[in-house]
């Protein structure tokens, strides 16, 4: 694998123009400063309670995703060029999904294969001809970009159901305005504060015709055993809406209510943080017990506005994605602004040939996978583990896709050895309302703080960092 | 709000209540057991601490013998005990983490921090009387901050409300179990016996619901059972009496009526309740018997819960 790029030190040792101030102070800051600084950081996220739950973990059932104090930095022109990329891959994104459960343009002209539409499981056939309020199914993206080079932002995956981690990217900031107060003074950093009232004002603009002038809009959370939860009650108090259970809600007359304690009361818009499974078991699974009986029916009238929108994950099935290149252009006629990462599909035989042949140098994922479970790492796996998932792909290709593993960039990273370059990734948040799609200057870096680690999942062991746009 | 931000705040209140009130049991039992056995004669003050909390039954499904040792562990750390301080602590903290978004952060500081403070008393448990008594002081202190922030940052609206008829209902039943307990000490024919045995009994009384400098204040008289049984029952200004509890469930309560344009059954309610309160005189009380009156009272209020809870919780 070749050596990655790192974005501090860029590929001649020269420190690249974003980071020369931040170069500068790490060369004056203490050592010990730092250190003493990540302990404060970790006792404040404690406080706060930001903390996060591992699925069969139940030694820890609260853990902190640790924080790092070095930011990571972009400059103003890459950042145009990242959110005009975004953009274009959202609005694709959303173009894509009104066709697939409308006229199917896209089938018709044979760009994509109709079974991997029809015979994906999270393709929902609930949907098929329904019309969404403002025909927006993805409301809030969260685009996973990765970079091998000073030069092209590469979409790792995309993320069209409940993304989460916006939290973590208000949070750090905050902390690190509170840590830092010199090394900002420094900068020009473009904020992030403004993505609430972003968020709550792209949800308002979807409410169903059928809303009164001043819509109400909740959060819709599992509760507080989701891993997640942190996130929604924070996000429900920055928006100042309810943050709603399944059972704070119901259905009469196909409209949407809440429990309250003067009565039931209108929900306009939900902000779902519940996969589609769960939002309804006279829909979907009947043994849910986090949704909402008649949910589908209210939605099916036009009188509530999930965000997003059901049915959203056949656009950002891992299978789908080799093909969004193609989408881009289909709808767009344009050429995509941010690459792919090559990926070869396990269910043609060619692909599936090459890749059985390649193991060692490939990351196989499952299709339907996420959070970095069930992937294999050809470079780092054990010869057992490659066997073991050579005989997977033979019996089930058409669940794994294949790609090159990439030598992902790397960032200057507070270690237990002093500052080390680390592997990062970056999830800007993407805001579609009824007009116009935003994006706030920053997003969440993720970090592998195992030495030569590729995988950033928080679940995996992955940290995080404050993301600095500057604002030139 | 939500039905269920409010039940959750209600029974935040009432959960930090509770365990302030078993830490002050405990702290009380603690002082007049330590007395020897001549001044507080032969009742076994474990078995009464049990009592007032009310989880004499359940413990007994665990424990054979109501001693120091026993009663502490289960009245503090007992998981099995839906009242342990331990549990009372943890619910707390659930209860928060649901209505993080009603909290103000004090408040959320003030029950995440307890919690975390706490995990270590969980893990190790208490080895001396000294680490005993500054966790029973710990725990008062945080039900304290948590009052007090309340008291200082809450927006004053329905969940500041709600919150408030939590701690005043779980106050009242507070007061009254230890009265309901001890209510044979306090009746004025044993006056005669009177003599260091039952001076103990009394000052632990007030000790317990930390009415004691008060007792002093208001009747500026040696400790008299009837007077102490006035100051608990009737007395308007001592926080934990019965009076002053249904003084602020009423007004609470009519906040609420006055914000949502109406009443119902659980303001009719508690009135009838503080206007029973208002009207009595101890020497009534005493004639128709303490016991009965204070048992009437115990149903009552937790008819109250009931009816909230309907009204506007569910």
């Amino acid at each position: 694998m070749a050596v990655a790029f790192d974005e501090m030190n860029g590929p001649g040792g020269d420190i690249r123009a974003a980071y020369s101030e931040l170069s500068r102070w790490l060369k004056e800051t203490p050592p010990d400063a730092l250190q003493y600084r990540r302990q404060e950081a970790e006792l404040l996220f404690r406080r706060i309670g930001i903390t996060f739950a591992v699925y069969g973990d139940s030694e820890a059932q609260e853990r902190l995703i640790p924080f790092d104090v070095i930011p990571r930095i972009l400059s103003a022109r890459e950042w145009t060029i990242l959110e005009k990329g975004l953009k274009q891959r959202v609005r694709a994104l959303n173009m894509f999904l009104s066709d697939i459960y409308h006229n199917r343009d896209i089938l018709r002209a044979g760009i994509i294969p109709d079974d991997l539409i029809f015979q994906n499981p999270v393709f929902r056939p609930e949907m098929n001809g329904q019309d969404v309020p403002h025909d927006v199914y993805v409301h809030i993206a969260g685009i996973d970009i990765v970079r091998v080079d000073a030069e092209d932002f590469i979409v790792l995956e995309d993320n069209a159901r409940t993304p989460s981690g916006v939290s973590y990217m208000l949070e750090n900031r905050e902390i690190m305005m509170r840590l830092f107060p010199d090394l900002f003074a420094r900068h020009r950093i473009a904020p992030v504060e403004r993505y609430p009232d972003e968020l709550l004002a792209a949800l308002r603009s979807v409410a169903p015709r059928s809303a009164s002038a001043e819509p109400t809009v909740a959060l819709m959370t599992p509760g507080v055993y989701n891993s997640a939860y942190y996130e929604h009650s924070f996000l429900a108090d920055k928006l100042g809406i309810e943050l709603v259970e399944g059972r704070d809600l119901i259905v009469k007359n196909d409209e949407v209510f809440m429990r309250t304690t003067e009565g039931l009361k209108r929900v306009d818009v939900i902000y779902r943080r519940v996969d589609d499974d769960f939002l309804d078991p006279l829909t979907f699974r009947p043994d849910s017990v986090l949704g909402v009986p008649g949910l589908m029916s209210a939605y099916a009238a036009g009188n509530i506005t999930l965000a997003n929108a059901v049915g959203t994950g056949i656009a950002d099935d891992k299978a789908i994605y080799s093909y969004m290149p193609d989408v881009v252009k289909f709808y767009l006629a344009e050429e995509p602004i941010l690459k792919n990462v090559p990926t070869w599909r396990c269910r043609e035989p060619k692909d599936l040939a090459y890749v059985l042949d390649n193991l060692d140098d490939l990351v196989v994922k499952e299709v339907h996978g996420s959070g970095g479970y069930g992937m294999l790492i050809g470079p780092a796996a054990t010869k057992a583990t490659i066997e073991a998932f050579r005989d997977k792909l033979k019996r089930e290709p058409e669940g794994f896709i294949a790609q090159p593993t990439l030598a992902l960039s790397t960032c200057p990273t507070c270690t237990e050895s002093g500052l080390a370059p680390r592997h990062v990734d970056l999830r800007p948040f993407v805001l579609t309302g009824r007009d116009r799609t935003t994006i706030v200057p920053g997003g969440l870096t993720r970090v592998a703080l195992k030495e030569g680690s590729l995988v950033v999942n928080s679940s995996q062991g992955g940290g995080t960092k404050d993301t600095w746009i500057l604002d030139e | 709000m939500l039905s269920r931000t409010a039940e959750n705040l209600f029974w935040l209140a009432r959960y930090v209540e509770r365990a302030e009130y078993i830490a002050r049991t405990i702290d009380a039992t603690l002082r007049v057991t330590a007395l020897p056995a001549a001044y507080i004669g032969k009742t076994n003050e474990w078995e009464s601490a049990l009592l007032t909390a009310g989880v004499s039954q359940s413990f007994y499904e665990t424990y054979d013998e109501a001693n120091e040792h026993n009663v502490v562990e289960y009245l503090s750390f007992n998981p099995a005990n839906p009242s342990s301080i331990k549990n009372c602590v943890e619910q707390a903290r659930l209860n928060s983490r649901s209505v993080r978004t009603a909290l103000t952060s004090e408040m959320w500081d003030t029950i995440n921090g307890a919690w975390i403070e706490l995990q270590e008393v969980w893990t190790k448990g208490t080895t001396s009387r000294e680490q005993l008594a500054r966790f029973l002081r710990f725990v008062q202190e945080t039900s304290l901050r948590f009052d007090g922030s309340a008291y200082r940052t809450m927006l004053r609206n329905d969940a500041y409300w709600f919150s408030r008829l939590g701690l005043h209902l779980e106050r009242a039943d507070n007061t009254a179990r230890i009265l309901d307990v001890k209510y044979h000490v306090l009746l004025p024919e044993e006056e005669h016996v009177g003599g260091p045995l039952d001076f103990y009994q009394w000052s632990s009384i007030l000790r317990s619901v930390s009415a004691l400098t008060a007792y002093h204040w208001v009747y500026r008289e040696t400790l008299k059972p009837w007077l102490i049984a006035d100051l608990l029952i009737l007395n308007d200004t001592l926080p934990r009496s019965l009076a002053s509890c249904y003084g602020n469930l009423v007004r609470n309560l009519d906040q609420i009526g006055v914000a949502y344009g109406r009443q119902g059954p659980a303001q009719r309610h508690a009135r009838g309740i503080r206007n029973r309160l208002e009207h009595s005189h101890m020497d009534d009380i005493f004639q128709r018997g303490v016991h009965e009156f204070i048992q009437e009272f115990i149903a009552d209020n937790a008819r109250l819960g009931e009816i909230i809870a309907k009204q506007y919780l569910i």
